[in-house]
C-alpha cells in the first residue's frame, strides 16, 4: 500500500489549532491569497477565535482537515480539508489553502492535492470530491485539472469583488476516474526499466 | 411593471405566508410521511417526522431567520381557505455578491402539477430580485426531478453545473444539476411584467 501521509514534496499532519491559528494570524494579513481561497468577505479574526472555531471543528465527522508540511525541512505552508456534507452521498467538498506564498506554483499544492484525494477515496471510501473556486485562479484550476478533477460547470457572476463580477467554477472528480488514473501511472513506471 | 402598490405575497391561487406553529405542524409531518415528496425535496436523507420534530425544525428556522439574516422562508398556501399547500425559500444568502439558493415545493398531493408551484415561483423570485435586491438566485436539484427541470427551464433558468453521477439512490447514480438565473434576465423575462 502507497503511503497515505507522504508525497514526492509534501506530508500531510495532524491539525494544531494553536499552531495553525498562529500561521493563519500572519497568512490572513495576505488579502490576495484570502480572496483567492475564500467565497465569503475575507476578515481579520484573533488568533483566539481561529482556535476557538478550529478545536471546535476537530470534535465532528464531517471535516477533516490536514496541516501541509514540506518533506524538506518541515516548513508549515498550508491546509487541506474534505467536508462530508451528506455520508449519504458519498460525496466530499475539498479545500486547500497554501499560505507562503514562496511554496506557490511549485508543485507542492498539487502533491497535497494528491495525498488528500487519495485520502478521500482510499480512506472515507468516497465515490467523488468536489470543489469550487473562482475561475480567475487559474494556478488552481491548472492544478486541479492534473490531478484529474474535470470542470462541471460554471456559475455565472456569482463573485463580486472591487466592482468587478467573477464567476465560479465547480469541478468534480469521480472515483473510478481516479482509479483509472492510478492505474495509468503505475504501468507507467512499470514499463521503464 | 411591478411597483410599491403591486402585493408581494399575493398571487392569483395561491399566497405567502408565515408559518403557524399551532396547525402547520401536523401537516408537515404528514408530508414527510410521502417519500416520492421528500426525495424530491431533499439531497440528505429522507426520514418521517413526527408534528412535535416539525414544530422544533419551525423553531430553528425562525431562529436563523432572526440571528443569521440570510434565510426567507414562506408558506404557501391556497387562497380559497388559506389552506398550507407547501413552502418556499431563500437560503444560504451572501449579501457581499447578491447570490441566493431557491427552494420550493408542494406538499399536498393533489395541489401537484397544477400551476400552484409557478405561482409560488413568480412571488419568490420577485421577493428575491424585487425585495432583497439578489444579483442572481441557485437552485439545486437531482436530475431525476423532471418537473423542477422543466419548472425552472419556463421562468428562464440556465443549467449552470451538473455534479455527475453526484445522487445515489435506489441503488441508481443521477447528476446534481443546478440552475441560475440573473436578475436583468429575470427583469427581461414575461415573469417580470406584472
Amino acid at each position: 500500500m502507497k503511503s497515505l501521509y507522504r508525497g514526492s514534496l509534501v506530508r500531510l499532519a495532524s491539525v494544531q489549532p494553536d499552531l495553525l491559528a498562529k500561521s493563519l494570524l500572519k497568512w490572513d494579513r495576505d488579502s490576495e491569497a484570502q480572496r483567492l481561497g475564500d467565497f465569503m468577505p475575507v476578515q481579520l479574526q484573533s488568533e483566539k477565535k481561529i482556535k476557538e472555531y478550529l478545536e471546535k471543528r476537530e470534535e465532528n465527522n464531517t471535516s477533516y482537515r490536514f496541516s501541509i508540511l514540506t518533506l524538506a525541512g518541515d516548513v508549515f505552508i498550508g491546509f487541506t480539508s474534505l467536508w462530508v456534507n451528506d455520508w449519504n452521498l458519498g460525496e466530499a467538498w475539498l479545500g486547500i489553502f497554501i499560505g507562503e506564498r514562496d511554496y506557490w506554483g511549485k508543485g507542492y499544492g498539487t502533491d497535497a492535492m494528491r495525498l488528500i484525494v487519495q485520502y478521500g477515496f482510499m480512506e472515507l471510501n468516497l465515490r467523488r470530491i468536489s470543489l469550487g473556486l473562482h475561475a480567475f485562479n487559474e494556478r488552481a484550476l491548472k492544478s486541479y485539472l492534473k490531478v484529474g478533477f474535470r470542470v462541471e460547470g460554471r456559475e455565472r457572476g456569482v463573485f463580486l469583488r472591487d466592482g468587478v463580477r467573477y464567476d465560479d467554477l465547480v469541478m468534480g472528480l469521480l472515483r473510478e476516474e481516479w482509479l483509472e488514473i492510478q492505474n495509468e501511472t503505475n504501468t507507467g513506471n512499470a514499463s521503464k526499466p | 411593471m411591478f411597483g410599491i402598490q403591486t402585493q408581494l405575497f399575493e398571487a392569483q391561487d395561491v399566497r405567502f405566508g408565515p408559518i403557524d406553529h399551532e396547525t402547520h405542524p401536523e401537516i408537515e409531518s404528514r408530508w414527510t410521511h410521502d417519500e416520492e415528496f421528500t426525495r424530491l425535496m431533499e439531497l440528505k436523507p429522507v426520514r418521517p417526522l413526527s408534528p412535535a420534530m416539525v414544530k422544533k425544525q419551525y423553531e430553528t428556522i425562525e431562529k436563523d431567520m432572526d440571528e443569521q439574516k440570510n434565510l426567507f422562508y414562506f408558506t404557501i398556501l391556497a387562497r380559497d381557505e388559506d389552506r398550507l399547500i407547501g413552502k418556499a425559500l431563500i437560503e444560504w444568502v451572501d449579501w457581499s455578491s447578491g447570490n441566493g439558493f431557491i427552494r420550493i415545493g408542494i406538499g399536498e398531493p393533489e395541489f401537484r402539477s397544477k400551476g400552484y408551484g409557478s405561482q409560488a415561483l413568480g412571488l419568490l423570485l420577485r421577493y428575491a430580485f424585487g425585495e432583497l435586491n439578489l444579483y442572481r438566485v441557485t437552485a439545486v436539484m437531482p436530475a431525476y426531478n423532471e418537473g423542477a427541470l422543466r419548472l425552472f427551464q419556463k421562468f428562464g433558468f440556465v443549467e449552470e453545473v451538473r455534479r455527475r453521477k453526484a445522487m445515489h439512490r435506489d441503488g441508481e447514480f443521477w447528476d446534481i444539476v443546478s440552475f441560475g438565473l440573473l436578475n436583468a434576465e429575470w427583469r427581461k423575462s414575461d415573469w417580470a411584467q406584472g
